[in-house]
């Protein structure tokens, strides 16, 4: 009976993993009221680990857990007053289940993630929304992700659900010449999951519950469903270079370890050899959007673990390239910064962003380390010292702030600071 | 709107740490503090004393009544506080996570009453 309790978790454990989404997309697809699916989905689960245990696991555990998600939906719609709305969609679910066809799932997921993705969603609330809905995380883990107050992240869930179902936002892969704006709302808000588990220092170590894994996985079933697209692969290049090198973040002692000083014996070797031949199979479509551009760009940064030094002229060129795309602060920091490689401290603070032009830079953690950095290699030492210390200030990550603190600490017997 | 950041910290730990550490830890909170001030959003902010200096004043029944320090359960006591101008909570719960005292500590994030 124990060993049927255990299993029965694990099992629904797996197919929470790998259909939950899969799940959602499809008890909404018609419907568009996520919520409600989500609800119905979240009972089935429920039963199914009370009725697993006793009875067995089913020989089709995503088609059972569909068929009962389905049905609450049932009841709760009969209950309901205003039920009328619902009910070609209440015929077609009843229809389906009599004609028991729920053997194989359709992949409906990225159709629900275009609905997540779009414009009239607010922008930072479109990770969330995936978060939630594709992959089933609960709104307080979210809120720390992204630190909003609990609460507040799971109000603002809801309401974003409604205006899906109020303003019947897609559920539908955007036509044509719509696609490559639309997708590329999805793919950023992929990145931006990927940005939270990247910056989560606490997860360094972490596997299962790591957010930059998670992006990478939604990227594949981005990538699985869309097989053409080659900024869809982009991403998933880019996120795989980056993930490569995750664990060389950092070493024994817990210290921040730069991009230059990290042990290649710390990369993922097999992971960086993935990420090379999904950005050589984006290429062949011979469009190289933003996403391909960043991976050429971690590419380069991870060529010494073939033996080959890095090129930063190349890897100026391609920032050129991809700030000419996107004009971007960020991407304009970091072109500042292999700059600085290639043709000195002067032209590097040249290239760096305005503040004046772009307000948020003055709290923006990265723009005064970066120009700390090459304020001290111009031999400005004094301004450099006053950049580390906002950069200090300005760091979360207790071991970036004790890695700026250092470089502060190398430049102050010459400052009087 | 303005927000307090009270940063809730064991103050034994603070107290045991190697002098290394705690000039690191207290220049990280001089570089905190001048990141607010450039921002703009610093109001005002203060180290408070250690509990053992601490006393309690309350006046029941008509009677006032003065203890020793407050006598908590809790393993972190009210260290220092920080007043900031934020423009909404999401904003005053990123500038808390940034404070040296959400590592050694917890942050608690309020928002204060305009009079």
């Amino acid at each position: 009976m124990e060993e049927w309790g255990q299993l029965a978790r694990a099992t629904a454990q797996s197919v929470a993993r790998n259909a939950y989404g899969k799940l959602v997309a499809y008890l909404s697809r018609r419907s568009q009221n996520v919520a409600a699916a989500e609800d119905a989905l979240a009972e089935a689960f429920a039963v199914a680990l009370e009725t697993w245990s006793r009875e067995g696991i089913p020989r089709n555990p995503e088609g059972w857990l569909y068929s009962v998600a389905a049905r609450k939906i049932l009841d709760v719609a009969r209950k309901s007053r205003n039920a009328r709305s619902a009910e070609s969609d209440l015929q077609i679910l009843t229809e389906e289940l009599n004609a028991g066809q729920t053997s194989s799932i359709p992949d409906e997921r990225l159709s629900l993630m275009f609905a997540c993705a779009h414009p009239d969603i607010d922008e930072g609330l479109r990770t969330p929304l995936i978060l939630q809905c594709v992959l089933g995380f609960n709104a307080a883990n979210i809120a720390s992700a992204f630190l909003v107050a609990p609460s507040t992240m799971g109000q603002r869930l809801s309401r974003a659900k409604q205006k899906i179902k109020r303003n019947g936002l897609g559920f539908r892969i955007p036509e044509h010449e719509e696609l490559p704006e639309r997708l590329d709302a999805v793919l950023n808000a992929i990145y931006a999951a990927f940005g939270r588990g990247w910056s989560d220092h606490s997860r360094v170590r972490a596997t299962t519950t790591d957010l930059g894994l998670e992006a990478v996985w939604l990227a594949r079933v981005v990538v699985a469903l869309l097989p053409d697209n080659p900024e869809a692969k982009g991403l998933l290049a880019l996120m795989l270079f980056l993930q490569s090198r995750h664990f060389a973040r950092r070493d024994a002692n817990g210290d921040y370890v730069p991009l230059s000083h990290q042990d290649i014996a710390n990369w993922d070797a097999s992971m960086i050899k993935e990420a090379e031949g999904v950005l050589m199979d984006a290429a062949q479509a011979g469009s190289a959007g933003r996403f391909q551009i960043e991976a050429a760009i971690q590419s380069a940064h991870c060529s010494r673990i073939f033996g080959i030094a890095t090129e930063w002229p190349a890897i100026v060129a391609l920032y050129v390239k991809l700030l000419s795309l996107t004009h971007s602060p960020v991407v304009a920091i970091n072109h500042a910064l292999a700059l600085l490689h290639v043709k000195g401290a002067e032209l590097a603070l040249a290239a760096l962003p305005s503040p004046i032009e772009h307000s948020w830079l003055a709290t923006f953690q990265p723009f005064h380390a970066a120009r700390a950095a090459i304020l001290a290699k111009s031999g400005d030492l004094l301004s450099a010292a006053q950049a580390y210390h906002l950069a200090v200030g300005l760091e979360a990550d207790p071991a970036v702030r004790r890695y700026l603190q250092g470089e502060l600490a190398r430049l102050s017997p010459f400052v009087a600071f | 709107m303005n927000y307090i950041l009270l940063i809730h910290a064991d103050e034994k730990a603070y107290g045991a740490m190697p002098e290394q550490q705690r000039v690191q830890s207290t220049a990280a909170y001089r570089a905190y503090g001048d990141a607010l001030i450039a921002a703009g959003a610093m109001v005002g902010g203060e180290r408070l004393h250690p509990t053992d200096k601490t006393a309690t004043v309350a006046v029941r029944d008509g009677k006032t009544q003065v203890l020793n320090g407050p006598y908590s359960e809790s393993h972190e006591q009210l260290g220092g506080y920080y007043v900031i101008k934020a423009k909404d909570m999401d904003e005053a719960l990123a500038w808390a996570a940034k404070c040296p005292g959400a590592h050694h500590g917890t942050m608690e994030v309020r928002p204060i009453w305009a009079m």
